[in-house]
């Protein structure tokens, strides 16, 4: 409820400066906010939606990258040795962002090169994940491909590219699901504006996913304060039992 | 109702792990098992990442041996010097078992080390347990052996460091609760479990204790060995939710009650053959994740970067 009015009043913001005047619009070819700049992972989580929504000046498409930090990871395979399936070849790739979506008001094929694409990490398939060691390339393409098929299986690559909604020129607006599994830290929602083939303008918002309350506190502690954190737990599952002993014993 | 386990980084329903810790501490309630070793795999079955569920179990077991202990402590059915010398033996072999674990996981087995313990552990319990109960529920009576004597001197007897236990009215080599604690802390560490599956019959058949205080002083080595298998496990690997760990609690322990309690009134031998049959499905059900040809070749996992 909340998200949707903020959107209206947001919305609407965004639609008093786009008629403000043409000598803003000319400065500015594009203008686009979140409806949330802060993603709050709490114990009842269980995912969200964030709008991207803004306003263009002319011609031209909207592409709508939404990528989470950038992180190292061990893709590994198992391999059957001895009947038994056991991790048994590992390569890390660094590169890989944590979380990636995008977005656009046609299809990308028809709004830029494929060239291009590949240069500005413009969809799943140009994501330049980088191998740390060199492996025969048909096994590094299937690492890869491993890569992709776990994040968007998790939901935390988008299939394709979603659709951008033009109700009326120049507003535009999409809407990114994060699901509950999604990972914390300094997210980039790039806007870009595409005119022939070319980004004519970009913008840069950043959201913040993060874990909140008791939840935050939980994880810091147990990775800051980790033998405090012990003892808490111990002391904690004694405490329990005790209440749980006095409790049982008068029923 | 969903709730996000903050160590685990999933977000998973809060009735039906209450219902889980229920479940398995009724089973344990009424048939007096510990519960441990049917939980993790029911955690790795539901998406516990399997080293955060040993890991968390360890820190459940803490508390609900405490209820137990405190049960059998009022009817001084407690052994507290075998049970130091338990403890004692239990704190190395837990200590190791959670360098082993880290070492382990370190080399991206941990994980098939677990589920192949679970597939021994849960085939050997499960098939040892039906056998039983089929024989009872057929009644097919053994005939009762030849009276074990009091005083039979096997080579166990030979061994030194002997040490006289009253509540136990042994005079036995404490290397003996000691290598047995050592075992127990291992399983405890990387499997997560009290142990008291293994430690009941040895302390029984092998150290020769009365039956009575077997129970209860297991209890309370449990206590120890799993508290130091929480504490490890939290400082060498991070694996312990314990938010996870609080909801099992929860249900586990009004669980058991319900278990001591109205297990008495149901049909128990039928039971234990169903409780027999669930604990060998469950390990057929795990050997046949390490056998069958995965849906999934791959996985990954973010690499830690170290601030």
């Amino acid at each position: 409820m909340t998200t949707a009015r903020r959107l209206l009043i947001a919305v609407t913001c965004v639609l008093a400066w786009a008629s403000a005047g043409c000598v803003v619009r000319a400065q500015e070819p594009l203008v686009a906010d979140l409806t949330e700049y802060r993603i709050a992972i709490t114990t009842g989580f269980v995912g969200t939606d964030v709008y991207v929504f803004g306003a263009k000046s002319g011609p031209g498409d909207v592409v709508v990258i939404i990528r989470g930090p950038t992180v190292p990871y061990a893709v590994r395979r198992k391999d059957r040795i001895a009947g038994i399936w056991l991790n048994a070849r590992r390569i890390d790739f660094r590169g890989v962002p944590s979380f990636y979506a995008i977005a656009s008001t046609r299809p990308l094929d028809e709004l830029m090169s494929s060239a291009s694409q590949l240069r500005e990490e413009i969809g799943l398939d140009n994501l330049n994940l980088m191998p740390e060691e060199d492996a025969d390339p048909a096994e590094l393409a299937e690492f890869r491909a491993a890569v992709l098929r776990i994040k968007r299986f998790a939901g935390l690559f988008g299939r394709d590219a979603a659709k951008i909604s033009v109700q009326s020129e120049p507003l535009f607006k999409t809407k990114v699901h994060f699901p509950a599994n999604v990972p914390t830290g300094s997210y980039d929602v790039r806007v870009l504006l595409i005119r022939d083939g070319e980004i004519a303008s970009a913008q840069t918002v950043p959201l913040q996913v993060s874990k909140s309350g008791v939840d935050a506190l939980v994880y810091e502690v147990a990775y800051r304060q980790s033998a405090a954190y012990g003892l808490m737990a111990i002391l904690g599952a004694l405490l329990a039992g005790w209440i749980a002993h006095l409790v049982f014993r008068k029923l | 109702m969903q709730i996000y386990l903050p160590i685990a980084e999933i977000s998973l329903n809060i009735l039906l792990l209450l219902g889980i810790g229920g479940a398995v501490g009724f089973l344990s309630g009424m048939f007096g098992v510990g519960g441990g070793f049917l939980l993790t795999p029911i955690l790795i079955f539901i998406g516990v990442p399997p080293a955060i569920a040993v890991a968390t179990q360890a820190n459940q077991v803490v508390g609900s041996s405490v209820s137990g202990v405190l049960a059998h402590w009022s009817k001084d059915n407690v052994d507290f010097k075998m049970g130091f010398v338990l403890v004692a033996g239990g704190f190395i072999g837990s200590t190791v078992g959670v360098v082993v674990f880290g070492i382990l996981q370190r080399l991206n087995q941990i994980d098939l080390v677990i589920q192949f313990a679970y597939v021994v552990l849960l085939t050997a319990i499960g098939g040892l347990m039906l056998f039983e109960s089929l024989r009872a529920l057929l009644r097919m009576r053994r005939r009762a052996g030849t009276p074990r004597k009091l005083h039979q001197h096997t080579w166990v007897h030979g061994l030194p460091l002997k040490m006289r236990f009253r509540r136990s009215r042994l005079y036995i080599s404490a290397l003996l609760p000691l290598a047995l604690g050592f075992v127990i802390g291992i399983l405890s560490a990387i499997m997560g479990v009290g142990g008291a599956f293994l430690m009941v019959p040895a302390m029984i058949y092998l150290l020769g204790m009365p039956t009575r205080i077997v129970v209860g002083t297991s209890l309370f080595q449990t206590i120890f060995v799993t508290a130091n298998v929480t504490f490890l496990q939290a400082v060498q690997n991070q694996t312990v939710d314990v938010i996870l760990a609080f909801v099992l609690l929860v249900g586990g322990v009004i669980g058991a009650q319900a278990g001591g309690r109205f297990g008495a009134r149901l049909p128990a031998e039928q039971l234990r053959v169903l409780l027999a049959v669930l604990v060998l499905l469950l390990g057929i059900r795990l050997s046949i994740e390490l056998i069958a040809t995965p849906v999934e070749r791959y996985s990954i996992t973010p690499i830690e970067v170290v601030l």
